[in-house]
């Protein structure tokens, strides 16, 4: 049976064996974390903390800057000793609050409800709000935004993100095999809030294991109703064809559903919600013991990395601190990748904290460097044009914005690209496509 | 804090940090390894002075692109290979008994006029070797037009010159051409392997498909541009190319498409020139209307044209119109005026 999937697409090496065999590990305790007040789309936070404060883990030192934001805790026990800006893995200047760990690692109050999900919608929401959680797959957008659609607009299935379709990154794979329950549980509580009786777990193909783990979890968890008179809920454990970019909501909503988001489009547009694996575990740890989002799984990894593996890492944790506990570089490291290799950011420095989005740590050895600095004109041979998940003309975005020629760009329906990169990885004359279209996106208008 | 040493020597760049191995040199060097065997039947049919005709259009191409980019202080990009395919595909395209100075003309025009003069590789609207062929063809209309027997191949000065099947057929009939060939099973045999007159590179079916294979196996090309471009001079051939034996005039659906298949430079240009990936269409959809109109204005000339062959005037003419194609064929984005379909909803 041909495995549900979308149009268009790549198949890069997947290079997952790196990582894929070490269980989750707490990362070391760093002593000092940088929490940037903005880690999310979205109006950033308003710091309530002042310089000197002793804080616990999990207090909230940053409370939202408007109705797109979410609330940052602190992820140590410690005193606040600075706050001010400090680069991001971006490369911006972002408002952080720097706390000194004390190591004593006190919570603030953790209850644990094993009844949450008796608990109505409108309390789960709330948790959800409390708790911090954005979305954890890259994009970080506030979790609670997507759980608030208009009237107009209802949602009937949740997808859960499994796909994990960037090379490298194993993290949602091992809290998939870890965690299976819980991600399981962090659906219902899901479905509970919007009151949606379909659920999917969509996951690429090439993690047989992963699938297995969540289908048992899903048959071992007995289902409720989640909307007024209808007939029981439904999880479906879904395996998809390995292909990037698999995990882009609108890929993967087509997958599953057959639905098609409108360009420019919002996945609610088509009555859906997706939530990557590492949310659904954060919405499920929100509900049942109220803590915020304060750390999560980054996959360390690549061929320059010396022991790579999958960290439970504390929010603001330098990346710095995490090479060090993994080992350091091989040799010497040519590129440091937050994130995947396909739309991840390269850094400038390891001085940069890890934040919510932040799913993994690559190492690409100086060797391994593509270098694309030369590159050569576009000989319209077509290859992007067929790649491209959404229907787009990479070659002539690039050649558009290449001569300076936005506007007409627009003909050429720039601002529905997503900068998922295909188009770059594949053509043959290593044009810096992404980089192209982010260019004319910046010098025009929608 | 490891390495903080090194920090300033991180490498930044935008994503994706993964590329795919394919370059467009070795696109260039696959394409012209694909034209191999079709140049061997070349060499095996008209012998060492088809070689050498090759050759000298190649190292011209080759030469006019260094000359021209080391005169106008460019990166030289000789080694691309694209310069290298246009000199081959030109020296395909002549007859093998043209004096040493048509191919280096032909490559001169080709590479500096047709291709540099346009902004250099990827801004060229003609197929370079077409034009370079084009201009030879009209200025020298009587050394380009002198076809040499393939037998005899190794008497060169002398060689004795014949007509070539289309030409053939156009001026004297099928019932003419089948005479020439002895019977209408040796005909297409000679047609498909290769053993008639015409240009050095164009005469082998058989070589041609070789090389496609291997292009439509690489993805390399695809079968939209050559599909359409011959099923379309199929139809038109069986529609339109029969005569009346007894009064000469056209019979309608009495054509024989084999003998247009295989004749000219059909394979060639279909396969290899017509795909030229900078004078085709980009999108699939447009390079189908490529090729049928192809197709069309080839089988437009060699019915009622002047020329008994129109397979280079057919892509020029279509190159004309191929960023026009591309503009009218815009791929369509993502969830398009699309109705969403609810597969497991109404379940």
């Amino acid at each position: 049976m041909a495995l549900a999937t979308f149009k268009g697409g790549i198949h890069p090496p997947d290079k997952k064996d790196i990582a894929k065999g070490s269980a989750i590990k707490e990362a070391k305790s760093p002593q000092r974390v940088v929490i940037p007040l903005s880690q999310h789309i979205g109006a950033p936070c308003k710091p309530i903390v002042s310089i000197g404060k002793e804080v616990k883990k999990g207090e909230v030192i940053g409370e939202p800057g408007g109705f797109v934001s979410a609330p940052v805790h602190s992820s140590v026990s410690g005193k606040v000793i600075a706050i001010a800006e400090f680069p991001n893995a971006m490369g911006r200047m972002v408002n952080s609050v720097v706390i000194e760990n004390d190591g004593k690692e006190e919570w603030t109050s953790l209850k644990d409800n094993p009844d949450y999900i008796k608990l109505s919608a409108d309390e789960l929401k709330e948790k959800v709000k409390a708790a911090g959680i954005v979305g954890m797959g890259g994009a970080a957008f506030p979790t609670l935004v997507k759980l608030s659609p208009p009237k107009e607009k209802p949602i009937d299935t949740i997808i859960i993100n499994g796909t994990e379709c960037e090379p490298y990154l194993t993290a949602d794979y091992r809290l998939m095999l870890e965690k299976s329950s819980d991600i399981v549980e962090g659906l219902k509580i899901l479905m509970r809030i919007l009151g949606v009786n379909k659920g999917f777990i969509g996951i690429e193909n090439n993690k047989p294991d992963a699938i297995e783990a969540m289908k048992q979890a899903v048959n071992k968890s007995p289902l409720p109703t989640f909307t007024k008179g209808g007939q029981g809920g439904i999880i479906e454990v879904c395996g998809l064809e390995v292909k990037y970019p698999q995990g882009a909501e609108k890929m993967l909503i087509s997958a599953l559903t057959g639905r098609k988001v409108p360009p420019r489009g919002l996945p609610m547009d088509v009555r859906v919600v997706v939530q990557n694996v590492g949310t659904a575990l954060a919405v499920y740890e929100a509900a049942r013991y109220g803590k915020p989002l304060i750390e999560r799984v980054v996959t360390v990894t690549g061929e320059g990395i010396k022991n790579p593996a999958n960290l439970m890492v504390k929010i603001g944790t330098l990346i710095s601190d995490i090479v060090d506990e993994c080992g350091g570089f091989k040799n010497s490291a040519g590129k440091v990748v937050s994130g995947g290799p396909m739309m991840g950011f390269a850094l400038s420095t390891l001085d940069v904290p890890v934040t919510k989005g932040t799913s993994g740590i690559l190492v690409i050895p100086e060797e391994g460097v593509v270098h694309t600095e030369e590159y050569g004109p576009c000989i319209r041979c077509g290859r992007c044009i067929d790649i491209c998940p959404m229907g787009l003309m990479p070659s002539m975005l690039s050649i558009l914005s290449e001569k300076g020629h936005y506007e007409d760009a627009k003909e050429y329906n720039l601002f529905d690209c997503f900068e998922c990169g295909s188009c770059a990885f594949v053509c043959p004359s290593k044009r810096p496509i992404v980089q192209l279209v982010r260019l004319a996106k910046s010098q025009t208008k929608p | 804090m490891a390495d903080v040493k090194k920090e300033h020597e991180l490498i930044v760049t935008v994503s994706p940090h993964v590329r795919d191995e394919e370059t467009t040199s070795r696109i260039m060097w696959s394409v012209s390894i694909s034209l191999l065997p079709a140049v061997v039947m070349g060499a095996y049919f008209f012998g060492p002075r088809a070689v050498f005709t090759v050759a000298l259009a190649i190292i011209s191409a080759l030469l006019s692109e260094y000359l021209f980019q080391k005169a106008l202080k460019k990166k030289i990009a000789v080694n691309d290979g694209s310069a290298f395919l246009t000199g081959l595909l030109l020296g395909m395209n002549l007859p093998a008994s043209v004096p040493f100075y048509i191919p280096i003309i032909g490559s001169f025009i080709a590479v500096i006029i047709a291709k540099q003069l346009f902004g250099g590789l990827g801004y060229n609207v003609f197929n370079p070797a077409l034009i370079g062929r084009a201009f030879l063809l009209i200025s020298f209309p009587r050394l380009m037009t002198i076809w040499t027997k393939p037998d005899a191949a190794f008497v060169m000065l002398d060689a004795t010159t014949t007509a070539t099947p289309l030409g053939i057929l156009k001026e004297e009939g099928l019932s003419k051409l089948i005479e020439v060939f002895g019977d209408k099973i040796n005909l297409y045999a000679e047609l498909f392997n290769g053993h008639r007159a015409g240009s050095i590179g164009e005469t082998s079916a058989l070589a041609l498909l070789i090389g496609a294979g291997f292009l439509l196996y690489k993805r390399y090309i695809t079968w939209h541009v050559p599909a359409s471009f011959l099923g379309t001079v199929a139809v038109l051939a069986w529609i339109f190319g029969g005569k009346s034996p007894e009064t000469g005039k056209m019979l309608l659906f009495a054509g024989d498409p084999l003998i247009h298949l295989l004749s000219g430079g059909l394979m060639l240009g279909a396969f290899f020139m017509a795909t030229d990936y900078v004078t085709c269409p980009s999108a699939r959809k447009g390079q189908i209307v490529f090729g049928i109109g192809c197709g069309f204005l080839t089988m437009l000339i060699r019915l009622k044209g002047g020329y008994p062959e129109g397979v280079m005037f057919a892509i020029l003419l279509m190159n004309c119109f191929a960023p026009l194609i591309d503009r009218g064929f815009k791929s369509k984005v993502f969830g398009a005026l699309e109705k969403t379909k609810a597969r497991e909803i109404k379940k």
